[in-house]
């Protein structure tokens, strides 16, 4: 993990730059206790705007085609760590308003396979100095992240895993009955037919604030002079020589050196663009919150005897969700019979949830790739480059996505924790299949 | 996404009933064929926004695969036939 260390160590020492740096081409102002009392006392009118609405350039050097957690992280990273200027962002909506905004907020590097942990532990590295790295509060809460487990060979399963952390440097925790049943005394211990017996713990992981992640990610790099080009949507790509030279949008066409796709749900649509045909099929999640209660859950918690996982959010809703949907979907809404089984799940595991109401449940599109691991990679077009696949664990590896795409776009070589993330790894057989699905994206 | 779905062996019945294969557009290559065309059938996806044919299972139903066409953005549904006349009629 030395090349992580390093990372880390530049992230902290660009830190110190970026506050000298106070935004020349941005919008400036750094957030500060100080800047917090000075616009108090001028009746709060003076903040300004987080990032500009500059009109599409005719050309960038690098254009990115999505402005959600990952498009905008990658934008940042270019600018900051990659040293290159002339940057866009196009948003077909405004920025964070898919999936970076729709999500249950989970972070976390508690993965199995040795292609993938390296990967998520670099996120979880750069999730622990990122408010400093982007003078933004994303309200990272690292409160652990706990998978309970409801039979002997489930037990062993996550010892596996453990173990598996372990060799990555990742440290994890195997919890047994009792040391759960004092941490989480309102779980369903007792359940006739998935009794808890106890759980894998992830001290290290926990839940930090979506929208907020999005908005410093835009502001940071904003401030490095990225434009940001909302309703702003990509309806062409244009080709030249088997190269990409630009794209048509809704403003016009945009010229590019380099284009980078980091479309989410929506990557099949954009690669059609461009002649691909993609290992991806978009599906529909949901999510749901409570009203807000007294602090109850103090940690993440997913249940072994079904997909459902559930954390309180700082406002005090319960923030909860389940499987997607099981059907190919591009519309931000779900099924009813969905809602039906998630709340099952639920009440299965914390029986005072019933008592409950649920508030709010919305749908993202997710695109599931084949293996149910995602996609950072070259594709057959030398200037064109694609970062999708992230089905619905996207969020936590917001911060090493934007790295490693970054990285990749900036000198046109793969990050080394992302080695494994190509696009023809399906070909050559190297699927990353944690779950043991197979090529069947309903099952990831 | 309906709630319900018109079996046309069953009748109108819940979404529960079913379970959902996937892509039925793809169609599976002779044994000898090409890798690439093998990689094609497994893993590559028009994923499109609009018109989808799929594979359903009416798992509690009649247990017969159907071929459910509906559209992928608006959800609704155009047809659902049985999957062994689909088949029929495309020569398979």
């Amino acid at each position: 993990m030395a090349w992580a260390e390093a990372a880390f160590a530049q992230v902290a020492a660009r830190a110190d730059a970026a506050r000298q740096h106070d935004g020349e081409n941005g919008t400036g102002m750094r957030y500060s206790a100080l800047s917090i009392v000075r616009n108090a006392l001028s009746g709060n009118l003076n903040w300004k705007r987080a990032w500009r609405q500059p009109e599409p350039k005719p050309f960038y050097d690098v254009i990115i085609v999505g402005g959600g957690g990952h498009g905008l992280a990658t934008a940042y990273y270019l600018a900051k760590e990659f040293g290159l200027k002339n940057i866009a962002v196009l948003e077909k909506g405004y920025l964070g308003s898919g999936n970076v905004g729709r999500n249950t907020t989970i972070v976390r590097s508690n993965y199995m396979l040795p292609a993938n942990e390296p990967f998520y532990e670099f996120s979880m590295k750069l999730w622990e100095g990122l408010e400093q790295d982007l003078n933004y509060n994303a309200m990272l809460s690292q409160r652990g992240v706990i998978n309970l487990y409801h039979n002997d060979s489930q037990r062993d399963a996550y010892i596996r895993r453990g173990n598996a952390m372990w060799m990555e440097g990742v440290a994890a925790e195997l919890l047994d009955r009792a040391a759960l049943k004092k941490m989480l005394p309102f779980l369903n211990f007792d359940h006739a037919r998935f009794p808890i017996l106890g759980g894998l713990l992830q001290k290290r992981g926990g839940t930090a604030r979506h929208d907020a992640v999005a908005w410093g990610y835009a502001r940071a790099a904003d401030r490095l002079g990225v434009d940001l080009i909302q309703n702003c949507e990509v309806t062409g790509i244009r080709r030249e020589n088997g190269l990409v030279t630009g794209v048509e949008t809704s403003k016009g066409f945009i010229g590019c050196g380099r284009l980078g796709l980091a479309a989410a749900g929506n990557t099949s649509r954009v690669g059609q663009m461009a002649d691909l045909k993609l290992p991806i099929e978009s599906h529909v999640l949901q999510a749901f919150v409570t009203e807000g209660l007294k602090p109850a859950i103090n940690h993440v918690i997913t249940y072994g005897a079904g997909h459902f996982y559930i954390s309180q959010s700082d406002k005090g809703g319960l923030v909860f969700g389940g499987e997607i949907d099981g059907y190919n979907s591009y519309a931000q809404r779900g099924n009813l019979a969905t809602v039906e089984h998630v709340m099952e799940e639920g009440v299965s595991m914390i029986p005072g949830l019933s008592r409950v109401r649920v508030l709010r449940s919305w749908g993202g599109v997710m695109d599931m790739s084949m293996d149910g691991s995602p996609i950072i990679s070259h594709t057959p077009i030398a200037n064109l480059y694609l970062n999708c696949g992230w089905c619905y664990g996207g969020f936590k590896a917001t911060p090493a996505s934007g790295w490693c795409f970054a990285h990749l776009i900036a000198k046109d070589e793969t990050h080394p924790v992302a080695r494994f993330l190509r696009l023809d790894r399906f070909q050559r057989g190297y699927a990353i299949d944690e779950r043991g699905a197979g090529p069947q994206p309903n099952l990831h | 996404m309906a709630s319900l779905i018109h079996c046309p062996h069953c009748g109108i019945r819940p979404r529960q009933e079913f379970s959902i294969r996937g892509d039925a557009s793809v169609t599976r290559p002779a044994p000898e064929a090409s890798d690439e065309a093998w990689h094609d059938y497994v893993h590559l996806r028009s994923n499109p926004r609009g018109r989808h044919q799929e594979h359903w299972h009416h798992v509690a139903g009649c247990r017969r695969w159907l071929v459910v066409e509906r559209d992928t953005f608006t959800h609704d549904v155009f047809s659902v036939t049985d999957g062994a006349a689909v088949a029929r009629e495309g020569g398979r």
